[in-house]
């Protein structure tokens, strides 16, 4: 009966205590401590096209970037603004029609659509959700999923560019290592200017903002503008993967309004660990490829999928990445109570 | 009237449905002085503040401040002219540490014209203001979790963001409410610091006793409507007050 009275003891490790100061950087151990995971991360993503079997799943990666950049937006809206936008598919939609008009009909190549389209992508997007900005909680995510319906029609009933058929025969890169190195170092550049964008001043109203919304404004500071300028962020990084993704395939079509860009980027977010940044782009790279995998059963995969992801809600509401987290920073152990 | 009037309220009044919150009042601030608003519950107090600072539209009337009409000014554009409030029921940002809830108000445009465009040392300034109104350095209270902080800190955490921005205007709402008899001491006497200092006051408060000893003048209100105003004695004195804090006779 002894072992029934059991309770997991954790501590911090003493390591940990020390890292936020000048004593980081006092001992090889202390900055291995600081490194490795990040390095691990960083070496981990470079090297994964080149580990990859087949052609199949190096496509499959640079899809998989794109809904990790879409959850690395979400998760930057809602856990460090407090704006819930369901507008992956906006973004990518946007983003996917202006590179593929701009190449198209101006006949620029990629290397100046993509940027075009991030800037003056994000720019659409931002003046779309300007208004309705002040709203909070569900409206702005109602809002955010009803546009992308509403683009998808007019382009629909209008046969502006391309209607139902799309703009095909677009500019592809040169071969397939740009594919995937793009969105890898883009993924790379993206998390790691977040982290650093969270904890600047600008970051720290911004989650004021998400805390208390009318302190912020009792202190001066317009908060429609600092949502903006979040908006505008979360859009752009949004808008390259749209770009991104019209120039992978050559084709920009209504399906790039397609739901699936809204709703998956918050699988891949529940997943990998709401509010880390990291943990959504982990999910995205355990998400998508466990999709293709499933691929074999069907329709049925769906049903895996719903279960994987309920199975997080109820089990692991945490995520992954900050179990991993735990892991690393605390030692566990038993002890009698 | 030899002292220069820095806020101007006139006539101002607001409806929620057919309820008349707040019932054509005027009123006017002199720069320096402590002007407490008193008056029973659900008389309007909170939302005159409110008016005043923009949180709430007014339904009509206008605002001065220093002859400049802040009328249809939103929230942010008040707070950054200088007139700062603190809010009744508090809001700081409770997953961060003390200090950095001080990050956000120095951060705002007000507070870095203040400081001549570059603040240094942000943390070290925000520690600084904290231990103005009352955190202990030593006991590393600056450093502790917004959420874990007791009731009287956070009242004064709200008054260290108004002065974050460095206000002419502070007005508070019921910042004794909640508090110990000895937490209100010298909350007392940090109101009077903030005084000699020149920032003008408005203090919207249940606690008359405390509030006797610093207004300079009280301005009573009851069912939206201003229904007296004058130096404290004077102003408990008159039949009006003490019916609406006592109640009417009957019959």
């Amino acid at each position: 009966m002894e072992s029934t009275a059991r309770r997991k003891e954790r501590l911090d490790r003493g390591i940990k205590v020390r890292t936020s100061g000048i004593y980081s950087v006092s001992s090889l151990r202390e900055i291995a401590y600081l490194v490795v995971p990040r390095a691990v991360l960083i070496l981990g993503l470079l090297i994964l096209p080149l580990v990859l079997p087949n052609r199949y799943w190096q496509r499959v990666i640079c899809r998989t970037g794109v809904i990790a950049l879409l959850a690395l937006g979400f998760d930057f809206l809602a856990d460090y603004v407090g704006i819930i936008s369901l507008g992956g598919a906006l973004f990518i939609g946007v983003g996917g029609y202006v590179a593929g008009v701009s190449n198209a009909w101006l006949g620029l190549p990629p290397a100046l659509t993509i940027p075009i389209a991030t800037l003056v992508g994000a720019v659409i997007c931002t003046l779309l959700l300007l208004p309705c900005l002040p709203l909070r909680g569900i409206y702005f995510a109602i809002i955010t999923l009803m546009y992308p319906l509403v683009l998808h029609r007019i382009i629909e009933a209008l046969h502006i560019f391309g209607g139902t058929e799309g703009i095909s025969g677009l500019a592809t890169f040169p071969n397939i290592w740009v594919d995937q190195y793009l969105v890898i170092v883009v993924i790379l550049v993206a998390l790691f200017g977040l982290r650093r964008l969270v904890n600047e001043d600008i970051g720290l109203v911004l989650h004021g903002i998400k805390d208390n919304d009318q302190a912020v404004r009792a202190s001066g500071m317009n908060i429609t503008w600092y949502k903006a300028r979040a908006v505008f962020i979360t859009a752009a990084i949004g808008c390259f993967a749209g770009a991104y993704l019209t120039h992978l395939y050559g084709l920009v079509g209504i399906s790039m309004f397609s739901l699936d860009f809204s709703i998956l980027p918050i699988a891949a977010f529940v997943v990998g660990g709401p509010g880390t940044l990291v943990g959504p782009v982990l999910g995205a790279f355990i998400l998508t490829p466990l999709t293709e995998v499933l691929r074999e059963i069907g329709t049925l995969r769906i049903v895996v999928y719903c279960l994987v992801l309920v199975a997080f809600i109820v089990f692991k509401p945490e995520g992954l990445m900050k179990y991993f987290q735990r892991k690393y920073h605390q030692f566990e152990r038993w002890i009698k109570v | 009237m030899s002292k220069e009037t820095i806020l101007r309220v006139r006539e101002v009044s607001k409806s929620f449905g057919g309820v008349k919150a707040v019932d054509n009042v005027s009123f006017d601030l002199a720069k320096g002085e402590i002007l407490g608003i008193i008056g029973p519950n659900g008389s309007g107090k909170t939302t005159l503040i409110n008016l005043i600072t923009g949180f709430v539209k007014k339904d009509s009337g206008e605002v001065f401040f220093k002859d400049r009409n802040i009328s249809k000014l939103p929230p942010h554009r008040i707070a950054d002219l200088g007139v700062t409030r603190t809010f009744q029921i508090m809001r700081p940002y409770y997953t961060l540490p003390a200090f950095k809830n001080l990050i956000v108000p120095l951060y705002s445009p007000r507070a870095r014209r203040g400081a001549g465009g570059g603040l240094g040392d942000r943390d070290a300034v925000a520690i600084d203001l904290l231990e103005e109104v009352g955190f202990e350095r030593d006991a590393h209270v600056p450093y502790k979790l917004a959420s874990t902080l007791p009731l009287g800190y956070l009242k004064r955490l709200e008054l260290s963001r108004c002065l974050a921005l460095k206000p002419e205007v502070v007005i508070g709402d019921e910042v004794f409410s909640g508090l110990s008899m000895a937490e209100i001491a010298s909350m007392v006497r940090l109101m009077e610091k903030l005084q000699m200092r020149g920032i003008t006051l408005i203090m919207v408060e249940h606690r008359l006793r405390e509030l006797f000893m610093l207004a300079n003048r009280v301005m009573v209100m009851n069912f939206g409507k201003k229904i007296a105003e004058g130096v404290p004695g004077e102003v408990m004195g008159s039949k009006e007050v003490r019916e609406a804090y006592l109640g009417t006779e009957e019959g």
